[in-house]
């Protein structure tokens, strides 16, 4: 006998929802953190999110669209990773333990 | 190959003669540089010669070759000012009197200028001269005779304050350079005027469009060509330049401020006379009359001058006073006609008088002088054939140019007709004055004996052969230059009458308007003309060589009825205000404005500048509440989802 769990099936609002969450997650992140690292990880992490909206929202409309954005947004993450975390290295190379707030020579 | 293909080496070889001697004058130096620069004129006059006889072996038709260099300015739909030579009779009479009398003038100014510290920089702007007034007269379009005539203004300037150490030399160069300035302003105005007409520069398409142009149109380029040429050719009331001009080295005086560069208003009357004849009939009378009030009011002033270059400087505003008064009348022929004599005469005249100031060592007042004919006699004999000349006497070449002018203003107006008499007759009567004060009765210049002491035995003495050789070249001339336009009398051989008018037909209308009247007058006119000539001297001989009565020579003739102070104290008192009235404007209106924006970017920026953190987390922020404020725009405001 196939005993069938009574889990309730996800629907689209379920996804959306979690996106919300991580990108709130990643934004506050961006605001609060200091460490550039971290701050890497969070926009990586609102990225995603956007991600899974996409992914989520495709399925649902049927629309291939959403999904191919999302390889395109992936690429451009992984070349934006690069280029970030190279400066960043550089960074803390000169200034080892350098917060975001260190680096304020832009400072008007 | 054609002579005609060569006609851009005429400008060129003095240019060449400008950039050696700019590199190597010094080493040439005194006289070698000299010779050089002659020797670049003189070849320049050989091709000149060549470029004359290939043209005058041509139909008539043919006689007219457009040369382009290159394309100077170009501007886009087919419009272009092009570098460009215009090889046609009436430039190659320029060219050849401007290489010939130049070439000359370089040759005398070897001796003149012996001795000078700065010996090769006179060659250097000479040559630099040539080639300049080359380009004015040889230029297809107005653009390249503009260039010219900047050229010349320039080179006027640098050579009448040659001896800038001297004040009034300095300020003789200033005040040429800037009574110039307001003669500009005219060509370039008609310049915007005829290219606003026509849109073209070239006198080709100008001059064959004039008839389509509104009359209105036409007289406005007419006149605004005539108020450059009345600053460049010394006319009232921008005349006063050139009596101040004299402060140049004499050669210079000969060159620019009689044969060449002052008759250049009247060849770019002459170069547009189409445009002339369409124009109002109120252009002509005012060209005429001012022509005729300058000859006239020149010429009493030259009655009581005692400078011997101011005497023959006056003489210049007058004689192209009249060349102005032939071409207000229509007689372009005769404008030409006089502006060549006139070179030749009056290049002999200030070329004797720079011998006599040479001989005298440096003296050029008339009443130190007297009895210099015995000690300069080849001066003395040229200088009396210069004098014939201009004073109207046949068969020297004056009388000819002279006659024909007074004959069209007979036509014009009898009026002009009396007041072109009034200065014959002054002109005679002032010429004679000098030649009796310089070389004729006593002489006084024993008087100035203790002055200059450090001579030692002072004693006039003739000047070098390479001084006396163009004095002569140029008293020849004098004689013989009437043939090139003799009049239609019934004894003058067919094949003589009215050779230059048949040479210019193709640029210059001929004598075709003149009216029955005075055609069948002209005979009785030429006598007339004699007759005043010769009371003119005979008035002159009277008082100044037998004193039968006392010279006339009021101080307010000496001061040119005052006119020069008078511009003088304008520009000093009320002029200067406003000058600095402008000058204050510039500095804080103008300066205020540009400063001004300046100052409040900056004000700005300095503000704007602190929304720059330079905290990544701040700029998160920021970024993050304007996805919000967008969020909002589309959803609350469009509407939108």
């Amino acid at each position: 006998m196939i005993v069938a769990l009574d889990l309730p099936v996800p629907t689209t609002t379920w996804y959306l929802l979690l996106s919300a969450v991580l990108f709130t997650i990643g934004t506050v992140g961006v605001m609060v953190r200091r460490n550039p690292l971290i701050l890497f990880m969070c926009i990586e992490l609102m990225l995603n999110a956007v991600n899974l909206t996409f992914v989520a929202l495709a399925k649902k409309l049927g629309d291939i669209g959403g999904q191919s954005t999302v390889i395109f947004v992936m690429v451009v993450a992984a070349a934006e990773v690069v280029v970030g975390l190279g400066i960043v290295v550089a960074i803390l190379r000169r200034k080892p333990n350098a917060t975001t707030d260190d680096m304020a020579e832009l400072k008007g | 190959m054609a002579m005609l293909d060569l006609v851009w080496l005429i400008p060129a070889l003095p240019l060449a003669g400008f950039l050696f001697i700019l590199l190597f004058g010094r080493k040439l130096g005194d006289p070698k540089a000299g010779y050089f620069a002659t020797a670049m004129v003189g070849a320049s006059f050989l091709v000149t010669v060549g470029v004359f006889l290939d043209l005058l072996s041509r139909g008539h038709d043919e006689r007219s070759h457009v040369f382009t260099l290159f394309s100077w300015v170009p501007l886009g739909n087919g419009f272009s000012v092009d570098l460009a030579f215009l090889a046609d009779p009436l430039s190659l009479t320029m060219c050849l009197f401007v290489t010939g009398i130049g070439s000359l003038i370089h040759l005398y100014a070897v001796g003149y200028m012996h001795g000078d510290p700065r010996f090769s920089k006179f060659f250097l702007y000479l040559n630099l001269f040539a080639f300049s007034m080359l380009m004015l007269v040889l230029g297809s379009n107005m653009l390249v005779t503009f260039l010219g005539w900047e050229g010349v203004g320039t080179c006027s300037y640098l050579l009448i304050s040659f001896w800038h150490e001297r004040d009034s030399a300095a300020t003789a160069g200033k005040k040429a350079f800037i009574t110039n300035r307001v003669g500009d302003w005219g060509f370039m105005m008609a310049m915007f005027f005829a290219f606003w007409a026509v849109g073209s520069l070239d006198y080709s398409v100008i001059n064959g469009a004039a008839g389509g142009i509104a009359q209105s149109t036409a007289t406005a380029i007419a006149l605004f060509c005539f108020v450059g040429a009345a600053g460049k050719s010394a006319q009232l009331p921008l005349y006063l330049w050139l009596p101040d001009a004299m402060e140049g080295p004499t050669p210079v005086s000969a060159l620019i401020h009689a044969a060449t560069m002052v008759t250049a208003g009247v060849y770019l009357m002459v170069r547009i006379n189409p445009v002339l004849a369409v124009s109002a009939s109120y252009a002509g009378w005012i060209i005429a009359g001012i022509g005729a009030a300058t000859a006239l009011y020149a010429a009493t002033v030259a009655v009581a001058q005692n400078d011997i270059k101011k005497v023959l400087a006056y003489s210049t505003v007058s004689q192209l006073g009249y060349m102005f008064l032939a071409v207000g009348s229509g007689a372009y022929i005769a404008a030409i006609f006089h502006m060549v004599t006139h070179a030749f005469f009056k290049a002999l005249l200030f070329l004797g008088s720079g011998s006599v100031i040479h001989g005298m060592h440096h003296e050029q007042d008339m009443r130190r002088m007297g009895a210099l004919r015995k000690l300069m006699p080849v001066t003395a004999i040229t200088f009396i054939v210069g004098w014939l000349a201009i004073a109207g006497v046949p068969p020297f070449a004056g009388f000819w140019s002279k006659d024909e002018i007074l004959l069209y203003a007979y036509d014009k107006s009898p009026v002009l007709y009396v007041v072109g008499l009034a200065t014959a007759l002054l002109t005679a009567y002032y010429m004679t004055r000098q030649v009796i004060m310089v070389f004729f009765g006593e002489a006084r210049w024993h008087d100035a004996h203790e002055e200059h002491g450090a001579h030692g035995d002072f004693t006039p003495h003739e000047s070098p052969k390479t001084m006396l050789a163009p004095l002569v070249v140029l008293a020849g001339l004098s004689i013989v230059g009437g043939v090139i336009q003799l009049p239609g009398w019934f004894w003058v051989p067919k094949g003589l009458q009215h050779k230059l008018e048949d040479w210019l037909e193709a640029v210059v209308p001929g004598e075709a308007h003149l009216s029955a009247s005075a055609k069948d007058l002209s005979g009785i006119l030429a006598f007339v003309a004699i007759a005043i000539a010769l009371a003119g001297i005979a008035a002159a001989i009277a008082v100044y060589a037998k004193h039968r009565a006392k010279p006339i020579e009021p101080q307010i003739l000496a001061d040119a009825w005052g006119y020069d102070r008078l511009v003088s104290n304008f520009m000093g008192g009320p002029g200067r205000k406003a000058f600095e009235g402008v000058a204050w404007a510039d500095a804080n209106v103008v300066d205020g404005a540009v400063d001004g924006t300046g100052e409040l970017v900056r004000a700005v920026a300095g503000k704007a500048r602190l929304l720059q953190s330079g905290n990544v987390r701040t700029y998160a922020a920021a970024v993050g509440a304007g996805v919000v404020l967008l969020l909002v725009w589309f959803v609350v405001v469009r509407g939108i989802l």
